[in-house]
Order: C-alpha cells, then structure tokens, then sequence
C-alpha cells in the first residue's frame, strides 16, 4: 500500500483543511470502497446519500445559501447525467458547485483526454466548453490542488470539477 | 379546487419567519403575495425545488423550511422524496401545487394527471405526515397545525390558476437577489 499512488487519506484531509462538512454522494466505483465508505464512518462528515446526481447540485447549492460548504461525489456518468443543472444552477446560478468526479475506466497515468474510454475522454471538454475549472489527482502529490479548488470556486462563486483519476485507496 | 393565488394569500396571511422555496407559476405569484428577503426562488432547472429545499433544511435546522413544489417539477425529480425521507429534516414542509399539468410550458397535461397520490409516494418514503387538500378553508384550518409539525410534512394541495401576476424573471434568478438571501438569513 505504501507504494500505491493515491491515498483515500489524502483526499479527505484536503476536505477538511477546506471546512467541508457536508458530503453529498451518489456511490462511484472510483471512490465509493474508499473514500466514501470512510466518510460516511467519519463523524466529521455528513454524508446525505441521494437518488441521483442533479439532486446533489440543488442540496449543495441549498447548502452554501444556508452558509455552508460542501462537495458532490459522482461518477462521470453522473456527471454527464447532471449537465442541465450543472449548467442552470451552478454555471449560469453561479452557485459555488465543487463536484468531485470519479473517472471509471481511465487508464492510469494517461490524461482523461487521451483516454480510450469515450465517456471520460468528453469530461475535460464538456468542462472547458462549459467554463467549468477543473483538476486532476491521481497520486497524493496532486491532492492540495482539492483544497486550492475548492477555495477558488467559493471565493469566485462558480463551479469545479475535481476529476479523480484512479481508485483511491 | 383553491385558487393557488388564494392558497398562497392565505399562507401570507399565517407566514412568521420561514424559508419560503418556490417554483415556476407559485415562485412568481409569491413575490408579489408575500414579498420576503427569505424567499428563495433561484432553482435553476425544472425539478430541483424540493432539493434546494433539503440542503437549506439541512443548513439551517432551526428554520422552517417551506417548499411550494409542482406536480410537473417533482415527477421530474421524484428520487427527491427518498432522499428527504432518508434524511428526515425535522423543518421541512414540501407543499405541492398538483395542478395536474405543465402550466409554464403550454398547460399540457402531465401523464397520468388525476390518478397519482402524491402524498402516498411520499408516505412511503419516509415523510412523517402527510396530507391532501382540495379546498381553501380546509387549507386555512390545518395550515397553523401544518406548520408547527414535526417534517418532513408532505401536503398535496390540487390548485388551479388564479389571478394573473406580472413575470419578474430577474427577481426569481438574479444573483444580487441569491445573495441578500444569504445576507437576510445569516443574521435571522
């Protein structure tokens, strides 16, 4: 384990050095054994489980209106499931969205974009397309640009996608 | 059947401090019937009212939370009622406006109108009561005990349109709106 590249741990910390207490997730194979398993354990966290993905942009949305941070885990299936709120309520709402998108099938250390699935090779230009700031992580090196993410998108009131790059562990 | 401008004129009328969240044709009618920095109408895409409503519930604990959903709106998001159920805010009141039909979109009839139970879809995922109501006083009469249950509270309300109140579309979306929002609830 010492040697894998990613850490669940990693993640988690940047979240909490970020002042995130509420989770909002549909379970992604990319981070649900993990990470999302961790946080529901974790009493630091309030995880609020939901049904679908678009659900998630609207609760977090609620959220900051009510003063709080937050961040939506989703698989890029959801993502991609979630676009017109993402595009009303956090592009165009200008809500402060940070989505946390597992990349299911990325070939590891290839860039989403060259990726031979052709679900996670649109992610990064839906996004650009979109005006949506996003980030990779795939090993704990990469893991402060969560943190940085998340900063920027509460202190410019827009949205960002974190886009996980292999199963943390 | 109520009028839902006289459904919405009667709860103005009992309204204290409460969150108001509303949707399409309610959403326009409220800010002129109970015009409030606490009214929360920035949803963004059709469906999403009852979740904007979960995460305030969930932000503010102490406050009332009271959405004035669509019938239309909320078969597009009915997963929504779980996820509520699931979470059970104490605060929350999911009031919804069965017209029976997309009325912002040209009054098309929504499927199955007339023959779904509303409340009983909620009741089985996890609201703590529910009710059905059809006429004003029956509204005006329980809407005092309504308000000061224990949520989720789930209340089908069967309106249909009455007077007609200008659109104000930068009211329901701006930003600077969303924001004194904010700045009204942070110091309620």
């Amino acid at each position: 384990m010492a040697d894998y590249p990613l850490s669940a741990a990693a993640i988690k910390s940047e979240f909490k050095r970020a002042g995130i207490h509420f989770v909002v997730a549909l379970p992604d194979r990319v981070t649900s054994h993990h990470l999302l398993k961790g946080l529901i354990a974790d009493p630091e966290y309030k995880v609020v489980q939901v049904c679908k993905e678009d659900e998630g942009v609207s609760i977090c949305s609620g959220l900051y209106a009510a003063g709080h941070k937050s961040v939506l885990m989703m698989q890029y299936t959801g993502f991609l499931d979630s676009i017109n709120s993402i595009r009303g309520i956090a592009v165009e709402g200008k809500f402060p969205v940070c989505i946390v998108v597992g990349l299911l099938g990325k070939e590891p250390d290839v860039e989403p974009a060259k990726s031979k699935k052709y679900g996670v090779k649109i992610i990064e230009p839906i996004c650009d397309v979109m005006g949506i700031e996003h980030c990779l992580i795939e090993r704990d090196s990469d893991a402060p640009k969560i943190y940085s993410a998340i900063e920027k998108s509460f202190a410019n009131s827009s949205p960002s996608a974190i886009l996980i790059g292999r199963e943390p562990r | 059947m109520m009028k839902r401008d006289d459904m919405l004129k009667a709860f103005a009328r009992q309204r204290k401090d409460e969150i108001v969240v509303a949707v399409y044709m309610a959403a326009q009618e409220l800010t002129h019937i109970s015009p409030s920095e606490l009214n929360y109408t920035f949803i963004g895409a059709m469906g999403q009212g009852s979740s904007h409503a979960l995460g305030l519930a969930l932000g503010r604990p102490d406050k009332k939370v009271v959405v004035f959903d669509g019938d239309g709106s909320l078969l597009m998001n009915l997963g929504s009622l779980v996820t509520i159920g699931n979470q059970a805010p104490k605060n929350y009141i999911h009031c919804l406006c069965e017209n029976g039909c997309y009325e912002t979109n040209g009054s098309v009839p929504t499927p199955n109108s007339g023959n779904i139970k509303f409340a009983e879809f909620a009741k089985t995922a996890g609201y703590k009561k529910t009710y059905e109501i059809a006429e004003l006083a029956e509204w005006e009469k329980q809407l005092p005990e309504i308000l000061k249950q224990e949520g989720p509270v789930f209340v089908t309300l069967k309106v249909e349109p009455g007077e007609t109140y200008p659109e104000n579309f930068p009211r329901l979306y701006s930003n600077e709106y969303r924001e004194k929002f904010r700045q009204t609830l942070a110091k309620s």
